[in-house]
């Protein structure tokens, strides 16, 4: 089984070099401090940057220069910054070639549902919908069940949605599975985890073909 | 052409109970500081607020939901920030939540005068609920229309007097699509600089969009999420 770190380790491997990548809030962050070897991409927060960079170093921090998470960053050295306009341009002209997002559910169409609990929690959604509606590779990063151990996979969302049929591939610590016709197409198994075990998590349509080969991590 | 007021409290001259505010920032970066602290002083009530964010509890549009002067809010994401969701689930406070991008599309058609357009975000989604449906290129779209307010309110690093502005960092964010939809635009900047100062090249927002403007008494500049790293 993976950990959180485990997740975006695997997700960080579907980077390809020259990408504009927006990485969202948790697990996605992470994915930034396991990016492979001559692979370079650009992240893009947002909030109006290109180019982030980690965090400062203590007493290096900047007011005036944060995520979309408003976590105090840096910027690369050639990166730019632009008003919330231009940065949703961006995202809905499909300039942007990955995007990865948490989740609470994820049906075995693609629904995504990530902003709210009816009568209880109502943070918004963000950028969530302006990312989902419109880039053309998404994947979600979460854990495969919640802290009651309900599945979130789903063969539909009881939350209310973010977007509809737009998620392409969900890694979880479990889990790599792909959206296809049909449900969650297994592709890989975490280290250590059987196909039952996967099974048994997934409440959704799960489609398994042949061997299922365990997650290379390095 | 001279847009300087003295101070905020001079700069708020207008802003009256129950008018429909545009005020810039994501998060507590980029905001108007001191024309948040001018309004919570002249305890005006009953505003409608468009803002990306609500502020912390004790900072930011927050300072104005801690006194109840706020009566709805037009957000995006609203975390962080107690007291507004205890208001907003016992319904003493009214809200809309709208898609980011579909937020600073409809301030910026708001202010180059588009009524409306159609985009992805949130199509299949509560967002789309009563909105008009179309199909571009075989994908569905929303109609959303455009946002104004009666007055803007945005913060910048440099200004002139003619109201040309310079943002720094990510602190530009929602300013320049708010400056220009408000039917009176006022900029608090962090130095007022004079005319010709600024180098038109790197001007932001055009001073056309901009009535009234003021250089800010102090900056708190408070950090929400501070995060760093260590060198090693």
């Amino acid at each position: 089984m993976l950990d959180k770190k485990g997740i975006a380790k695997r997700i960080a491997q579907e980077l390809r070099d020259g990408w504009y990548v927006n990485l969202g809030i948790g697990i996605p962050t992470l994915i930034a401090n396991y990016i492979p070897q001559g692979i370079n991409v650009e992240f893009q927060s947002e909030n109006g940057i290109l180019g982030m960079g980690p965090f400062p170093f203590e007493g290096e921090e900047d007011a005036d220069l944060i995520n979309a998470g408003k976590q105090t960053i840096t910027a690369m050295s050639g990166a730019c910054i632009f008003d919330s306009a231009t940065s949703f341009a961006m995202i809905r002209g499909q300039h942007i070639q990955l995007t990865v997002l948490g989740a609470m559910e994820v049906s075995d169409n693609g629904d995504i549902a990530n902003w709210k609990i009816p009568g209880r929690m109502v943070k918004g959604m963000g950028g969530a919908m302006d990312l989902v509606a419109s880039a053309d590779n998404i994947i979600v990063a979460m854990m495969h069940t919640n802290k009651k151990g309900k599945s979130k996979l789903l063969r539909q969302c009881t939350l209310p949605l973010t977007g509809v049929q737009c998620v392409k591939k969900i890694v979880t610590n479990l889990a790599v599975l792909d959206i296809v016709e049909g449900g969650f197409k297994l592709l890989e198994r975490a280290p250590g985890v059987s196909i039952e075990e996967i099974k048994a998590a997934t409440e959704g349509r799960l489609i398994i073909e042949g061997e299922i080969p365990e997650m290379v991590i390095a | 052409m001279n847009k300087v007021v003295a101070n905020a409290q001079e700069a708020i001259k207008g802003i009256e109970d129950n008018m429909t505010l545009m005020l810039g920032g994501f998060g507590l970066c980029g905001i108007p500081e001191n024309c948040i602290a001018a309004m919570v002083d002249a305890n005006i009530t009953g505003l409608t607020c468009i803002s990306n964010n609500a502020g912390v509890d004790d900072f930011g549009l927050g300072l104005l939901l801690q006194k109840r002067q706020i009566k709805k809010m037009i957000s995006s994401y609203v975390g962080e920030n107690d007291e507004f969701e205890r208001q907003m689930l016992s319904g003493e406070l009214e809200v809309d939540l709208i898609p980011q991008g579909s937020l600073a599309e409809r301030c910026r058609a708001g202010g180059a005068g588009i009524p409306a357009f159609f985009t992805p975000a949130g199509f299949g989604t509560e967002v789309a609920a009563e909105k008009e449906v179309r199909y571009f290129n075989g994908k569905p779209h929303i109609l959303e229309t455009a946002l104004t307010a009666d007055f803007a309110i945005v913060k910048a690093w440099k200004g002139d007097p003619m109201g040309n502005l310079i943002y720094k960092g990510t602190a530009r964010n929602f300013n320049p699509m708010m400056a220009m939809a408000g039917k009176i635009t006022i900029a608090e900047v962090e130095e007022l600089v004079a005319p010709g100062e600024l180098d038109p090249n790197q001007v932001h927002t055009p001073g056309i969009f901009i009535q009234r403007i003021f250089q800010g008494a102090k900056y708190e500049k408070r950090i929400e999420q501070r995060t760093v790293r260590q060198k090693n």
